[in-house]
């Protein structure tokens, strides 16, 4: 599926957030790249810096957040050194993100074909309305909608939250674009909506070959989903490789432990696994490695932050014990 | 819609019931007409008649129902003072208050709005926080003083614009308006810009807290996020959103502009409703108080009227739900 240079490639991306008690490391050094037509999960518990991975690259951080280091390379430019008026060209355009809460992310009091046609204009200016409209409502009945004519002209609030998210996302594929970002775009869905909509996002990608960064903290989305998957933690990414390697060998004990924790068939009448402990705070994260407090094999090793390693082919890894038996989940 | 319309109207008609009740009861009690229309050497045989041609030596009831009466005919009584019957007086001044207070809605919108929503969009700035402490100033700072530093600032010291009157007018539509005239501009301008600069802090402060909250909403990010240019951001998605409360409070606030134009209009001397009412308070004359009163309390039914229908048809929510009901 890799041909040629990928659509995206981030290197040691570094966000941080200037706040009145200190510096928090959202994302501290993420590197990862994904090719045309594949799909990338990025695991993470809340507050370990994916979503802000995801408005990074598009340079949507809000102050105090700040992009401070690396490169975000799209299709060979770097992100982070275009001017605002590059970027806004780009965004919504050649780059689409679909966000977390269909609830709020279309404006409330205007029509959701003024919403959609917008999109189409301010990208293209020579597009008639009469052409966006239509657009507009071949993008719905892609995701779909039925009785797309009639739907535009209704407001977000005719729609259920089911119907918000296929708008958001018939908003993204408007323009065709080369990658779409996706921050749990299914986490307030019910689960056969879910279903649906993870479903049309891989069919999307395979036909259209757009790229897709699917930011999550479910697995079990991840795993009927993805090719590759990163893990992240406290602002890094701690695990990184294909999709069926990495759950078939997690080498990471923080990967171990949350895949310990999904409830499987041989799990009935046992207590799930639990990783002990809390997420640190950003603010006031631990001397070396950010998991060395909650890990099973913490030791003084980990008082040094671990570098990128290649335990495995195709697998960076950043732990000082990696684990590498097969097969074992829990650890 | 249209029921909603309705049931807004019959609302509103009780309003003006009771309020007429209550405006009829308080002037009662406010001191006695008789005294200031006959003479001091007046007998006690003229006297009564007076008090009987006026019919105050009826009860309370028959006198209010004899109010109500020739209310609903628009007869609310001749004035003691000018002799003329009370609507009509007023009616004649009316336009002249209207443009007053429309001019300084104007200002207040054009003003307002757009240093409002730059203070909500860039807090921290020098510029932001200057607008922020003069809208301290406009609430704070007394209308009569501020009247009174135009006055000598820009009509005596500067010799800019006039201070008193309202200029040469033109009839539009029968009315006579001093906005098409230069003239009448240079005289509209002081007392307006005076009686909107407390609207004017009102709406920076409504506008700046209606942009910081609408800011950092989803919605205002997931426009950023779909490439959408910051003067269509701001200028449509932000605005409309932020329109809502600002129409709300404005519309409600209009109804105070007239109202309360009263000192704008003694310190410039502007010939409208507020001061008549302020040389009809002094003389006691009851039937323009009244009456003013009433027109006062029919100004803000309707505008609160308005204000509903106009609120609807900015936020689609409103509307839908009303429809249904």
């Amino acid at each position: 599926m890799n041909n040629g240079a990928p659509t995206l490639q981030v290197d040691n991306l570094e966000t941080h957030f200037f706040t009145k008690d200190g510096v928090a490391k959202a994302v501290d050094g993420v590197s990862f790249s994904v090719n045309r037509g594949e799909i990338m999960g990025l695991v993470g518990e809340s507050g370990s810096g994916k979503s802000v991975t995801g408005f990074s690259i598009l340079g949507l951080v809000d102050p105090p957040g700040r992009v401070v280091g690396g490169r975000v390379l799209f299709q060979g430019t770097d992100l982070l050194t275009l001017d605002p008026e590059g970027l806004r060209q780009l965004r919504g355009n050649r780059i689409a993100m679909i966000f977390q809460d269909p609830m709020m992310t279309l404006n409330p009091v205007l029509r959701v074909d003024t919403q959609m046609i917008e999109t189409v204009r301010a990208h293209d200016a020579s597009v008639s309305e009469d052409a966006a409209r239509a657009r507009a409502r071949d993008a719905l009945g892609q995701v779909g909608i039925p009785s797309p004519d009639e739907r535009l002209k209704a407001y977000p609030h005719q729609f259920s939250g089911g119907m918000r998210q296929r708008v958001a996302i018939a908003i993204a594929l408007l323009n065709k674009p080369d990658l779409i970002i996706a921050d749990e775009p299914t986490t307030a869905l019910d689960v056969t909506i879910q279903g649906q909509i993870l479903y049309e996002a891989q069919k999307l990608c395979r036909e259209t070959g757009t790229a897709l960064i699917w930011i999550t903290h479910d697995l079990a989305v991840i795993a009927g989903l993805a090719d590759q998957i990163s893990v992240m933690y406290a602002g890094r990414i701690v695990e990184q490789g294909m999709l069926d390697e990495v759950l078939d060998r997690p080498a990471h004990p923080y990967t171990r432990g949350l895949l310990g924790s999904v409830p499987g068939h041989n799990t009935r009448g046992k207590r799930l696994y639990q990783i002990p402990g809390m997420t640190p705070s950003l603010l006031n994260l631990p001397r070396g490695c950010a998991f060395k407090d909650r890990c099973p094999h913490g030791d003084g090793a980990c008082d040094v932050a671990p570098e990128i390693t290649n335990p495995l082919p195709g697998r960076a890894l950043r732990c000082a014990h990696p684990q590498l038996d097969a097969g074992g989940r829990a650890p | 819609m249209t029921v909603f319309i309705i049931r807004r109207i019959l609302q509103s008609l009780a309003v003006v019931m009771v309020m007429s009740f209550i405006v009829f009861g308080g002037v009662n009690i406010v001191g006695d007409p008789v005294e200031m229309m006959v003479s001091d050497e007046a007998t006690q045989e003229e006297r009564e008649k007076v008090i009987r041609s006026m019919g105050l030596d009826k009860p309370w009831y028959v006198q209010y129902g004899r109010f109500v009466a020739g209310a609903l005919e628009g007869n609310l009584g001749k004035s003691f003072v000018y002799g003329e019957p009370a609507l009509e007086i007023i009616v004649h001044r009316i336009p002249a208050t209207f443009e007053l207070a429309l001019a300084a809605l104007l200002l207040a919108i054009v003003i307002g709005i757009p240093l409002g929503v730059y203070a909500g969009l860039k807090p921290d700035t020098v510029a932001s926080k200057s607008i922020m402490a003069g809208s301290i100033l406009g609430f704070s700072l007394p209308t009569f003083w501020v009247g009174l530093m135009f006055i000598m600032v820009f009509a005596v010291i500067l010799g800019w614009l006039p201070s008193t009157g309202r200029g040469d007018t033109v009839p539009l539509l029968g009315i006579d308006v001093s906005f098409l005239t230069l003239d009448g501009l240079a005289h509209l301008f002081l007392p307006a810009l005076n009686l909107a600069l407390f609207k004017i802090s009102l709406v920076i402060r409504l506008a700046r807290a209606g942009t910081r909250e609408v800011v950092h909403q989803d919605y205002i990010k997931f426009a950023r996020a779909k490439g959408l240019r910051n003067s269509r951001i701001v200028l449509v998605h932000l605005m409309k959103n932020i329109m809502i409360p600002v129409v709300t409070v404005l519309g409600l606030e209009f109804g105070g502009l007239i109202a309360f134009s009263v000192v704008t209009e003694t310190v410039f001397a502007w010939p409208g409703m507020g001061k008549l009412i302020i040389d009809s308070i002094q003389s006691l004359d009851r039937p323009v108080i009244v009456a003013y009163l009433m027109i006062i309390v029919l100004i803000f039914v309707i505008i609160n009227l308005v204000v509903d229908v106009l609120y609807s048809i900015l936020d689609p929510r409103v509307r839908l739900s009303e429809m249904k009901s």
